[in-house]
C-alpha cells in the first residue's frame, strides 16, 4: 500500500473541486460561444454591403489606390497575429502561433523582414519569452472584440503600409510593404483552423462567382467623386476584415476552450473514479490487516492461556 | 405619392443590423449636403457624414437615427446606409447625449477628432429631439 486512505481522500477532494472549476468554465464557454456566433452573424451585413460597394467601385472606376497597388520590391512585411488573452483553451494559441511561425519563415525566405503585431496576451508572452521584438500589442478583448479595437488595429496597419511612400523610418511607424493576418477560422464547434491571409495590398474580390447577366452591378453615380469615395471606403474595408478576423478568432477561442474544459472535466471524472477505487482498496487492506492482527492476537492469547492450563 | 413602389432600406452598423424594412423616403446627410431618396432613384454611392437619417416607412411612420460617418448606396430601390455606429432615436439616452455634447464642446480642442466628437454628439441629440 503506497499511501494511506486519508491521502487518497484528500486527492479525491481536490480533484473534485478542480472538476467543478473546469465544468463551470466549460459551461461559460458554451454560453459565450453562442453570443460570439451571434456577433459574427450580426457583423455580416456590414461586411457584405461594404464588399458590394467596393466591388461596385472596382468595376466602374480604375481602382488605383495606395492600398491596392503592389509594391515593386517588397522588403518588409507586417504580420498581425490574433491569439487569446487566457490559456486553458487547449492548443488554440499555439496552433495560431505555429501557423504564424510558418508564415514568418516563408516571408523570410522570400527575403522580407518581418514586423510582428500581436493581439492577445498569450502571443505576447510567447514572443517576450523568446525575446523577439513585437512592434505593437493589443490585449484584453480576445473573447469579445469590439469594432473600436478593430478600427484602432486597422488604422495602425494601414498607416504602416502607407508610410513607406511618405518618408521611410519616421516617428513611430515602421513602414511595411505588405500586411498579413494570422487568425483562427471558425468552421464549426468541433473544428477551427488557423489561417494566414494577406490583407494589404488589397485584392479586391468581385464576389466569388461572376455575376449573372441580368445581375449586373448598376451604374453608380459617385458623390463627391469615385476617388474620394474610394479613399474612405478602402480603409473601412480593411478594418471590417480585421474585425471579421477578430470575431472569428473569438468564436474559435471559446469553442477550443469549451472542448478543452470538457475533456478536463472528463479526465477529472476518470481520476476520481480511479482514486476512489484505490482508496477503497487501501481501506479494505487496512481492515484486513486489522482483522488479521486481532485474530493473531486472540490466537496468541488463546495459545498462552492453553499453555498455562 | 403616386407610385406604389417602395424602397428596401437597410441601416447597418459595423456590429449589427440596426433597421431594415420598407420605406417611401430616406433623407440622409452626405458630404455634398442633404439628399432625399425616393423610389426609382438612380444608382448612387455617396459618403455620409455624422448626422441624422430620416426614414418614412411604408406604414407612414417616421423614424430617426443618428449615424456616424459612413456610406449610402442606392441601387434598384435598395438603399443601404453603412455606418460604423448607428443608433435609432429611441435607443439614445437624451440626458446622456446632452452631457456628452456639453463635454465634447467644453473640451475646446480644435483637432479633427474633437470636432468629430462634437458633431457626433450633436447628431444624437438632434435625432432624439426630432423624433419627439
Amino acid at each position: 500500500m503506497a499511501l494511506s486512505v486519508r491521502e487518497y481522500r484528500a486527492r479525491i477532494k481536490s480533484t473534485e473541486s478542480m472538476k467543478k472549476i473546469t465544468r463551470a468554465m466549460e459551461l461559460i464557454a458554451a454560453s459565450r460561444i453562442i453570443k460570439a456566433q451571434q456577433r459574427a452573424q450580426a457583423a455580416a451585413p456590414y461586411a457584405n454591403e461594404l464588399t458590394r460597394a467596393v466591388s461596385a467601385l472596382a468595376t466602374f472606376s480604375n481602382v488605383d489606390h495606395a492600398l491596392t497597388t503592389e509594391p515593386v520590391d517588397p522588403k518588409r512585411a507586417a504580420v498581425l497575429i490574433v491569439t487569446s488573452d487566457r490559456g486553458l483553451a487547449g492548443a488554440y494559441s499555439s496552433n495560431v502561433l505555429k501557423e504564424a511561425e510558418r508564415l514568418i519563415e516563408k516571408l523570410k525566405e522570400e527575403g522580407k523582414d518581418v514586423d510582428v503585431y500581436m493581439s492577445g496576451r498569450k502571443g505576447e508572452a510567447y514572443f517576450k519569452f523568446r525575446q523577439r521584438p513585437v512592434v505593437r500589442t493589443w490585449s484584453g478583448f480576445s473573447d469579445q472584440p469590439t469594432y473600436d479595437k478593430a478600427a484602432e488595429m486597422g488604422e495602425v496597419l494601414i498607416n504602416a503600409f502607407i508610410a513607406d511612400e511618405a518618408d521611410g523610418e519616421s516617428q513611430d511607424v515602421s513602414p511595411v510593404d505588405e500586411v498579413h493576418v494570422v487568425y483562427t477560422r471558425f468552421r464549426s464547434m468541433l473544428s477551427q483552423e488557423p489561417v494566414a491571409v494577406r490583407m494589404l495590398p488589397l485584392e479586391v474580390v468581385e464576389g466569388t462567382e461572376p455575376p449573372a447577366a441580368d445581375d449586373l452591378l448598376p451604374l453608380y453615380e459617385f458623390e463627391p467623386s469615385a476617388e474620394e469615395v474610394l479613399d474612405s471606403l478602402l480603409p473601412r474595408y480593411v478594418v471590417s476584415r480585421v474585425f471579421f478576423a477578430l470575431l472569428q478568432s473569438a468564436a474559435s477561442e471559446l469553442a477550443a476552450r469549451q472542448k478543452a474544459m470538457k475533456s478536463a472535466t472528463d479526465n477529472a471524472d476518470e481520476l476520481i473514479k480511479k482514486y476512489t477505487r484505490i482508496a477503497n482498496q487501501a481501506r479494505q487492506a487496512g481492515i484486513t490487516q486489522e482483522i488479521s492482527e486481532i485474530v493473531g492476537g486472540v490466537n496468541a492469547l488463546a495459545d498462552a492461556n492453553a499453555g498455562r492450563d | 405619392m403616386a407610385t406604389d413602389k417602395l424602397l428596401q432600406v437597410e441601416l447597418v452598423a459595423a456590429d449589427r443590423l440596426v433597421w431594415s424594412g420598407q420605406a417611401t423616403m430616406v433623407i440622409a446627410r452626405t458630404t455634398e449636403g442633404d439628399v432625399g431618396i425616393l423610389p426609382d432613384h438612380s444608382p448612387l454611392l455617396s459618403m455620409v457624414i455624422e448626422g441624422v437619417v430620416d426614414v418614412q416607412t411604408a406604414e407612414g411612420e417616421t423614424w430617426v437615427a443618428a449615424v456616424d460617418a459612413g456610406f449610402l448606396s442606392v441601387a434598384d430601390n435598395r438603399v443601404s446606409i453603412l455606418s460604423e455606429r448607428a443608433e435609432m432615436s429611441h435607443e439614445i439616452d437624451l440626458e446622456k447625449a446632452r452631457q456628452d455634447l456639453e463635454r465634447a464642446k467644453a473640451s475646446g480642442e480644435q483637432d479633427d477628432a474633437a470636432q468629430e466628437a462634437v458633431r457626433r454628439a450633436e447628431a444624437r441629440v438632434r435625432a432624439v429631439e426630432r423624433a419627439s
